[in-house]
């Protein structure tokens, strides 16, 4: 027995994990814009173990696999070591190391050239979320450089921000008070697919569960949250905003809605009735969405009925914008039942105020450069009340080189992969001479970056995390080093201090602090003693203002029928792109918990656990209805071809019940060409297959899907 | 008081998993993959050799669209105690005492040193809650520093699966050995994946402690098994006799049927098919 057991074990190599004194450290997890508050188990400094925190205001010890994973991303292969210059043809892979020194010289040295030039305009930058100190210190850099394309990555948030800002007329956040709500009607957002903050939604969804409440989930396919929802309402995708303003006609007609808050603090409705009462009837709102009339009124009765309905919206994740007037169309159905402001309703919520810097002195140039105004048209005449606009942005320098700018700095973001349209966003990148990543991995926009300057990890530097996730309270976290630093990496908001530094001047000027720390520990003031000892800080008193002290419209009411309002509310839906006689199905990206798709691709753990139904080997599943397959003659497994107008991919079948006939789906979050072997090659990047469409109202790109066919050959 | 503290000392660990709050989202799996040294590997959809010694399995009712619902249930080891405490599927079929039934505590170990890798433990769980190392495990370079010291790296060669973090059981009687207690309280001793899971669906602690969650919800009849008497409670394969100690529950009854296997009308109406008990 012992032979056979030496014989069998004849291992070549056994790590033996060395022993030590084990501490715990808290942070906040910055890896999705969810906020949670983590907390580091460590061996002898070593960090061997990701937690949620107990007691956290947004996670209270729960955790995503995410967020458990980035120990992978610390210690993993997918990491840019150290500065980086590309030396062969963008996208190669073919770098020479440089030093910090060489690498912030550089980039200073190009900055100065373009700006020398009366181009300052012509410097870009794209972002994850804007609220922070970083993406502050960024676009103040370009505020002082003088350039106005600051452009942060859209999500859902841009347009429920828009919303708040054209029906109550404050610039503010949308806080959505989950826990507290008895019903919830979702316009395919995925409660537990990783809308909002992943993990208090989790949580908020066991508690919707443990309390009975009714839950409609409303999409095309059976998604995990349509799946645990009380009702899956399955509809014809991209009529969402049909069937919610079909919920306010019937809601209307009866007289259900909430008569004080209508008539007292809203404005409007007078117009809005019309619009419902004459285009939205049950019959039409049925033949467009699907949905039969019994189920429409159902909705609408229950709705109206319960005591603190909530209605919400932005699909899966929310990472895409979306169409405005869905987002109107829903919010309208929140205010007929009473639920603005108000306990399990949607809350307007301040925006983060704590960074007050002084304002920057600018120069001639600087000037010159700002009245150039934005390349994407956020805030111009057209659309004058959005903020950002990535899509436009992206699409204005594909289409001219001379327009396109001549330096891009890409920072929290990975546009080349994430954003719809990647043919798109090659060409983009073709008309930019000069791209500067502040990627910690090698992510598919690093890979095409002329320099890398790779920040630290989220576990080895201090960032505040205003965390703009839908709460119901404001949220401050901190991201504190749990360990040093690994590899030659240095943190974004240094980097930045130093560019200025060395480009000297206003510039120089403006960024007065000797380093990040030091901006850092002055910009949270009051906030800091706190934050860097329990990594969290949180507004419990907040409540949102009175309905009479709310709204800052003209009327000083809620608005119903505000200008822009309407012109939005009368538009058609957005179409997908493509004729229906030669794509005879629709496809329609779909979000899960199990694929990352934002700029941070899934750790090792992750994929692992990816369903074989989804990726197998290098190939990547698309889901269709039994029905849909016949009609093709297609079987299960089987390889074939999907095309759309803008691209196609060798896929295979998954044979689906939970799919409406005649839609295709597929995962985001595949089909990487960066990060490392366990991620790179496997599955297809869907938004190769998709493209934009322009919503005439905020100008975000509104896409749901694409038309698409499926060929066997 | 040596009588009091031997009570004290008999625990039967066990779980209840609550399928209508599971999501699927894979904390469990991850949770205890990070915490238990688990290896990954270039490609792992090939799910046979693949280690997830916490398994979500996906359960549909199999109707058609629309009417088709989906339940996530995941897998830990079940810790099964048998007919009679310690004879479980796995430790009766062992050649080599690598994996034993503790009667302090319920739960089934893996020795990975005696383990030669024979697989009959494999064979004989009914739940396919073990697994085989094909391979050693390999992490890309600097990856090692994340390994924790409390679980050993196992070899090619040999079986392992779930301990119920058995090692966070060790350290936990080993605070309350120093801090001069007797015994743990219910969250002093909990499971990676229990810890990790957002939607609070996972419940762990002491079958036999009538204060612990787990024996409020399951109520389990320790005179008849360990069998559930809360009538939305289950376990897998109940009639197989294996007295798992990871219960499930569920409003839904296709979910409940789905955790055995029933001929037909059996489950709706238990008795009424000859043969059946």
């Amino acid at each position: 027995m012992d032979d056979a057991s030496i014989w069998s074990q004849n291992w070549a190599w056994t790590p033996v994990p060395a022993d030590g004194a084990v501490t715990y450290e808290n942070s906040t997890c910055t890896l999705c814009p969810g906020g949670c508050g983590i907390t580091v188990r460590k061996v002898e400094g070593r960090a061997v173990k990701i937690e949620g925190t107990k007691g956290h205001p947004v996670n209270d010890g729960g955790i995503c696999i995410l967020g458990l994973s980035g120990l992978q991303l610390l210690y993993g292969p997918t990491r840019v070591a150290s500065p980086l210059k590309r030396i062969g043809e963008r996208g190669d892979g073919k770098w020479q190391k440089i030093t910090w020194d060489q690498a912030i010289s550089e980039v200073s040295a190009k900055l100065a050239e373009v700006r020398a030039a009366g181009n300052s305009h012509a410097l870009g930058a794209i972002t994850g979320p804007d609220r922070g100190t970083v993406s502050g210190l960024l676009e103040r850099f370009l505020l002082v450089y003088g350039s106005a394309n600051f452009v942060r990555t859209p999500t859902m948030m841009d347009n429920f921000e828009h919303v708040l800002y054209l029906t109550q007329g404050v610039e503010a956040t949308a806080g959505f008070d989950i826990e507290n709500a008895d019903l919830v009607l979702s316009f395919g957002s995925g409660i537990i697919e990783g809308w909002g903050s992943p993990v208090r939604m989790f949580k908020a969804n066991a508690r919707l569960v443990e309390n009975g409440a009714d839950v409609f989930q409303i999409e095309s396919r059976l998604s995990n949250t349509a799946a645990k929802s009380k009702h899956w309402v399955p509809i014809n995708p991209g009529t969402e905003a049909d069937l919610a303003l079909g919920l306010a006609h019937i809601i209307i007609g009866k007289g259900l809605f909430d008569y004080n808050f209508v008539s007292t603090h809203a404005h409007g409705f007078e117009a809005f009735k019309q619009l419902v009462q004459t285009r939205y009837t049950p019959a039409v709102v049925s033949e467009k969405t699907g949905v039969a009339p019994g189920k429409i009124e159902e909705m609408a009765v229950k709705f109206a009925r319960a005591a603190k309905p909530l209605a919400i919206c932005g699909r899966g994740k929310g990472s895409a914008p979306g169409g405005l007037k869905e987002f109107l169309a829903v919010h309208m159905l929140n205010a007929l039942a009473g639920s603005v402001n108000r306990q399990g309703g949607v809350l307007q919520m301040p925006p983060p105020d704590y960074i007050r810097w002084t304002e920057p002195v600018t120069d001639e140039l600087a000037a010159e450069g700002l009245r150039k105004g934005r390349l994407d048209g956020a805030g111009s005449d057209q659309f004058p009340s959005s903020r950002h606009l990535l899509n436009r942005f992206i699409a204005a320098a594909a289409e001219d080189a001379t327009a396109a700018p001549q330096v891009l700095l890409v920072a929290g973001a990975n546009p080349y992969y994430t954003f719809p349209g990647t043919q798109v966003v090659k060409k983009a990148f073709d008309n930019i001479p000069y791209i500067v990543s502040f990627s910690s991995y090698m992510d598919e926009t690093a890979m095409n970056a002329d320099i890398i300057l790779p920040n630290h990890v989220n576990l080895e530097r201090y960032e505040d995390v205003p965390v703009i996730a839908g709460l119901s309270k404001p949220v401050v976290g901190l991201s504190k080093p749990v360990v040093a630093p690994q590899l030659n990496t240095r943190h974004i908001g240094d980097t930045i201090i130093r560019i200025a530094k060395a480009m000297g001047g206003h510039i120089a000027g403006a960024f007065e602090w000797d380093d990040y720390q030091a901006c850092l520990e002055e910009t949270l003031s009051d906030k800091w003693d706190a934050l860097s000892g329990s990594c969290i800080w949180v507004d419990d008193a907040y409540a949102p203002p009175a309905p009479d002290q709310a709204f800052n419209t003209y009327s000083s009411k809620f608005e119903f029928n505000a200008g822009q309002t309407q012109k939005a509310l009368n538009a058609d839906n957005p179409l997908p792109e493509g004729n229906t006689a030669e794509y005879t199905l629709t496809l329609i990206p779909f979000d899960a918990m199990r694929l990352a798709n934002g700029y941070i691709g899934n750790p090792p753990f992750m994929t692992k656990i990816v369903a074989d139904t989804v990726m197998k080997r290098k190939d990547g599943f698309i889901e269709i209805n039994p029905v849909t397959a016949g009609k093709l003659g297609v079987k299960q497994g089987q390889r074939v071809t999907l095309s759309t107008p803008v691209g196609e991919a060798k896929v295979r079948v998954n044979i689906f019940e939970g799919i409406k006939p005649d839609i295709v789906a597929i995962p985001r979050g595949l089909g990487h060409t960066a990060y490392d072997e366990y991620l790179a090659g496997k599955g297809v990047n869907v938004n190769e297959l998709l493209g934009t469409v322009e919503d005439p109202a905020s100008g975000h790109d509104a896409a749901w899907g694409i038309r698409a066919k499926l060929t066997t050959a | 008081m040596k009588q009091a503290q031997k009570e004290h000392t008999t625990k039967r660990y066990g779980m209840v998993i609550d399928l209508d709050k599971c999501t699927g989202c894979g904390s469990c799996m991850v949770a205890c993959m990070s915490e238990n040294n688990v290896p990954f590997k270039t490609d792992e959809s090939n799910k046979l050799d693949s280690i997830t010694w916490m398994q979500v399995y996906k359960l549909t009712n199999g109707k058609s669209y629309p009417n088709t619902e989906i339940c996530y249930l995941p897998r830990p080891c079940q810790h099964c105690a048998g007919k009679h405490e310690g004879h479980s599927p796995c430790v009766s079929v062992c050649p080599a005492t690598a994996t034993d039934y503790s009667k302090e505590t319920g739960i089934v170990s893996q020795i990975y040193t005696r383990c030669f890798g024979c697989r009959y433990c494999m064979g004989a769980c009914p739940y396919h809650a073990r697994y085989f190392n094909w391979w050693d495990p390999v992490w890309p370079e600097g990856m090692e520093k994340y390994l924790s010291p409390d679980v050993s790296p196992r070899m090619r060669g040999i079986v392992e699966k779930c301990s119920f973090c058995f090692h966070r059981y060790q350290l936990a009687r080993n605070k309350v050995y120093l801090e001069g207690r007797k015994d743990l309280d219910e969250d002093e001793y909990q499971t990676a994946c229990t810890q990790a899971c957002p939607a609070g669906a996972i419940k762990f602690g002491d079958l036999y402690n009538p204060e612990h969650e787990v024996h409020r919800i399951a109520q389990p009849d320790m005179q008849h098994g360990g069998r559930p008497q809360n009538p939305h409670v289950f376990r897998l394969l109940e009639r197989l006799g294996t007295n798992t100690k990871v219960y499930y529950m569920s409003e839904r009854r296709w979910v409940r049927k789905a955790g055995d296997n029933y001929l037909p009308g059996e489950f709706e109406n238990p008795g009424a098919v000859a043969g059946s008990h």
